[in-house]
């Protein structure tokens, strides 16, 4: 297991620098010039723009930036605004609030997705099951700015019931608005798959034997069932993170929440290089690590799967 | 064993009580699927009885109703699809299709235990042996965790699992074949059950392993006088451990009898054919013989005898009317105790 | 002793319904002999389709998908109204009509005058172009990879899965913002090529693991022991056996980036003016909403409609090519 460990480890570096690479490219190579728009309309010093352009590297050539901004990776620099503040600190602020954003999205995806995805996997072919077919389908239908919308018309807006933006990231009832659609699609995803685990393994042979060593119901779907359904649903939680950080951004601006989605947002607007690297650097890396962590995980929920 | 002396007395349809109730006695059991297709008539009209110590032999191939009926005993059916249209399950007397899902969950395992075909598949994947051993004692006996565990490992000594202290916490997986059908067994003997049904218990297993686990069985069985019903479609399985042997064909019951009895004078044309194509050293040489055609449709049975289309000796009466099983007597009319056959030429088949 | 079953059918098809037995409920073993001998033999692409025919949801989508398409490609059948036209004086914000079926007030007016109903209708076409061009492009290349990949291995292998890793890394829409966020002038095609840039891993790792389960199968073996050449293994035994994943996850994609380049104009980081797309009169429309619901509520309907259906389609499919589901 720690050889594995090791070895995926390993070959996370050459994920890691070739993502970074393709941002960070995909950031610097881009047409037109961020220092020059600071400027917008007007007419700027020349030699203003040079020294700016200095200050952050932007006249060096693009392999030399790429080197010398991972080498300030390595020593926790992840470089500076155009307003001078150094980009961590900036990160520092919002990532705790997209992370709670995120585990409250998390905490109704697992609970409402596993809960509708079992009811209708029970009664699969019958009503509820179609019920929540359909309704999956809508939800996957709708993009989640859509929903965003539709949610903060409905529920803030029209009934009052939660407030429409968010001033307080600490207060749970603020985020519940923002974390409900941002948990949507995954949860939808998530009922389905849970649903489509569920009513396979209803027909498997050793559900058979549970009910023929005569257990209890509530046994044979909360041991037996479950146990074995919720292995494809904990690896579809790990790859899924990624969607859930897209979703953030979005999320974020509809609810006015101040993350790292509305962060990378800002400086998309203003091509503020080292903000928008930064951002997707620490997403890539928290993405790589869950999927370990959830490959781990699989292990120990199915004792068939042995890592060497 | 010798078993025409304990068979002597059954007579070919039991009813209760001649001289003490059967363990189990299924009386004119009817099972249906409703499919896209239409309703598949998988076990229509189906007799048959078990007495403690005993072990019968329900032999058949693929389709002809045997593990559907025992699973209607178990009640483990899925219904739907399955429905049970008609007749009784009578354990110890008392119906069981009548008795409250709770009631029958108590005998379930308890009282009435089941032998899978794949243990592989049967066993929990994801679960310890262990733990799915230690389970039928703390559901059904309110034991803890740490007690359970022991009588797991005691289980596992008992079918002769080598080093089952250090093996009971691997998974199904981590065993061999023979080893994971002697883990299926010790599970369906953990309460020490009245009447064990084993759905070809050895089919999956490699001929070598197929005597050491069906001897096993044999001797538990003994050791604890529980009645078993053995589902088999291997007839050198059946004449080394049945007492008497119940044939089934499209949902029926076509022949029963003592078990040697059935080998040395068949009485329904399908056992005979079954009988023909065992490949035999004194026919080395010759052409296997094959009962020709595929076994019916469930969803359209042939009208008359389910038989006659594959039937060599078929004339009209068995396109026409349905045989019943009756007792059939030796040429000069004594009877044959426990024998009995649906077939309309069954004296012809018997003693031509 | 034998196997009875084996001996009596002369080992043809009841073989295999026999050993399949354990493994299925209850109902299918019993039919399985029955089924085998009276039926036609089904193929999976046969029995596929009868499967697709008794869904009612397949029929929704495949109605929705044909208007759909449809209005795509004339648009100008299904409204006289010029979408471009904005008339503020008399049209500003008026409420929709919705009794004037296919009238330019039909679904209303929105902030700058346009009839929002010639604005869904001329929207169509950009959406579809986007799911059905990046889908295209992800299934050639991602496809073609995967399947050189999976059927190759070998080191050939380890350099497409490497580079399908880092991909992969990149979140689609996160990625895709920053990708789009590089050009200033975003045409349909600019949209396509950067979902499509960062799409193509998916269908390269579902097409190389079913052609990795394909090319294992015994019929290849033999093709191969009979002499067969690569490509012909390629094309006429592994490719057609590892398609049905593929299709379907392609269809559900396709549902997926419409979503996407949506979600991407409605953050202005998508197709621009002068393209007509519903993700930017979402976008336009998000001030009105708290009186005027009308404006965002047709295109956003549009737009869910459209996922939905291609979504809904590859579900569909889906369900019908996995036996395991029925």
């Amino acid at each position: 297991m720690g050889r594995y460990v090791a070895r995926r480890l390993l070959q996370m570096i050459p994920v890691f620098i070739g993502t970074t690479l393709i941002i960070f490219l995909m950031v610097h190579v881009l047409p037109g010039d961020p220092i020059r728009a600071m400027w917008g309309d007007k007419a700027a010093d020349p030699a203003q723009v040079a020294s700016l352009r200095h200050e952050f590297g932007l006249d060096q050539p693009l392999w030399k930036q790429y080197i010398d901004y991972m080498v300030d990776l390595f020593k926790g620099d992840f470089g500076k605004t155009f307003g001078g503040r150094p980009v961590s600190e900036e990160m520092g602020m919002a990532f705790p609030v997209t992370l709670r954003l995120a585990a409250v999205a998390l905490t109704i995806e697992i609970i409402v997705g596993i809960g509708l995805g079992a009811w209708a996997g029970l009664k699969a072919g019958r009503a509820v099951d179609t019920g929540v077919l359909i309704f999956t389908l809508i939800v996957i239908s709708m993009p989640v700015f859509v929903l965003g919308y539709l949610a903060r018309f409905i529920f803030a807006d029209e009934l009052g019931w939660l407030p429409p933006n968010v001033q307080d990231s600490m207060d749970l009832q603020q985020l519940l608005l923002p974390g409900f659609v941002l948990a949507m699609l995954s949860m939808a995803y998530v009922a389905r798959l849970t649903r489509t685990t569920f009513a396979e393994n209803l027909r498997a042979d050793y559900m058979r034997t549970a009910l023929a060593k005569g257990l209890p119901r509530r046994r044979i779907v909360g041991v037996h069932l479950l146990r074995n359904s919720l292995i494809p649903v904990v690896t579809f939680l790990g790859t899924d993170v990624g969607a859930l950080v897209g979703g953030a951004v979005v999320t974020e601006g509809i609810f006015n929440v101040q993350g790292v989605g509305n962060l990378l947002f800002k400086a998309l607007g203003q091509r503020e290089g080292s903000t928008i690297v930064g951002v997707v650097t620490i997403f890539v890396l928290v993405i790589l690590v869950i999927n370990l962590l959830v490959d781990l995980l699989y292990a120990v929920l199915d004792p068939r799967i042995r890592y060497a | 064993m010798t078993t025409i002396e304990k068979t002597a007395d059954d007579a070919v349809r039991e009813g209760a009580g001649d001289d003490g109730t059967p363990l189990l006695e299924v009386r004119d059991l009817h099972v249906e699927f409703h499919t896209r297709d239409g309703v598949a008539k998988a076990v229509n009209g189906v007799n048959y009885s078990v007495r403690a110590g005993e072990t019968l032999a329900v032999l058949g191939e693929s389709g002809s109703g045997k593990s559907v009926t025992a699973q209607a005993i178990m009640g483990i059916l899925d219904m739907p699809p399955g429905r049970i249209p008609q007749g009784q399950i009578l354990f110890r007397g008392e119906d069981m299709l009548t008795m409250s899902g709770e009631e029958r969950r108590k005998i379930r395992g308890r009282k009435i235990a089941m032998i899978f075909q794949d243990a592989l598949s049967a066993l929990n994947p994801v679960l310890s042996v262990g733990y799915q051993l230690g389970e039928m004692f703390r559901v059904h006996q309110g034991l803890s965790k740490k007690e359970a565990k022991a009588k797991a490992i005691e289980l596992m000594d008992r079918v002769r699992i080598p080093a089952a202290r250090e093996r009971v916490s691997d998974y199904p997986h981590q065993f061999s074949g023979g080893m994971r059908q002697r883990i299926m067994i010790a599970m369906a003997m953990a309460l020490e059950p009245d009447l064990i049904i084993a759905d070809e218990p050895t089919t999956a297993l490699d001929v070598t392993v197929q005597a050491q686990v069906m001897d096993l069985l044999a001797e538990l069985q003994r050791e604890y006088h529980m009645g078993l019903i053995l589902i088999t479609h291997d007839l050198g399985v059946v004449a080394d451990v049945a007492d008497k042997i119940a044939v089934m064909y499209a949902g029926r019951i076509v022949e029963t009898a003592p078990v040697h009895e059935l080998y040395k004078r068949p009485a329904h044309p399908y056992t005979r054919g079954l009988l023909d194509s065992i490949p035999r050293l004194d026919r080395k040489g010759q052409e296997l013989y094959a009962i020709k055609g595929l076994p019916p449709n469930l969803l359209k049975i042939p009208t008359g005898c389910a038989f006659n289309p594959r039937c060599p000796k078929a004339e009209d009466i068995c396109r026409r009317d349905v045989p019943a099983l009756v007792p059939v007597t030796e040429q000069d009319g004594t009877e044959l105790p426990g024998r009995g056959s649906a077939c309309h030429f069954w004296k012809e088949t018997l003693h031509g | 002793m034998p196997d009875m079953t084996k001996s009596q059918s002369g080992g043809t098809a009841v073989d295999t319904a026999a050993d399949a037995g354990p493994l299925q409920a209850a109902a299918d073993a019993v039919l399985a002999p029955g089924d085998v001998s009276q039926g036609k033999p089904r193929s999976l692409w046969g029995d596929a389709w009868y499967e697709l025919r008794h869904r009612p949801l397949f029929w929704v989508s495949a109605v929705l998908l044909v208007l759909l398409l449809a209005i795509a490609a004339f648009p100008g059948l299904f409204t006289g109204a010029n979408p471009r036209d904005g008339d503020l004086t008399n049209h500003f914000l008026t409420k929709p009509e919705l009794t004037h079926f296919f009238r330019a007030d039909w679904f209303g007016y929105d902030g700058q005058g346009r009839s929002i109903y010639a604005r869904v209708i001329y929207g169509t076409r950009a959406s579809i172009m986007v799911g059905v061009g990046v889908t295209a492009v992800v299934t050639l290349v991602g496809g073609l990879l995967g399947m050189v990949a999976g059927y190759f291995g070998g080191w050939i292998d380890s350099i497409i899965s490497r580079i399908v890793d880092i991909f992969f890394g990149l979140p689609f829409l996160l990625g895709s913002m920053v990708v789009l966020n590089a050009f200033t002038e975003r045409k349909v095609y600019v949209v396509i090529a950067a979902l499509a840039f960062l799409g193509w891993t998916t269908i390269a790792r579902v097409m190389r693991s079913s052609v990795i389960t394909a090319k294992q199968a015994d019929y290849v073996t033999a093709a191969r022991a009979l002499g067969a050449g690569t490509g012909r293994i390629l094309f006429r035994h592994v490719l057609p056996n590892a398609l049905a994943p593929t299709i379907v996850v392609a269809t559900i994609a396709l549902g997926a980036y419409i979503s996407a380049e949506a979600t991407l104009s409605f953050l202005g980081l998508g197709l621009a003016d002068p393209t007509i797309s519903w993700g930017i009169d979402i976008s336009d429309a998000k001030d009105a909403i708290r009186d005027n619901p009308h404006v965002m509520l047709f295109p956003a309907g549009m737009l869910s409609l459209t996922v939905f259906a291609f979504i809904t389609l590859g579900d569909a499919v889906r369900d019908a090519l996995d036996p395991k589901l029925r």
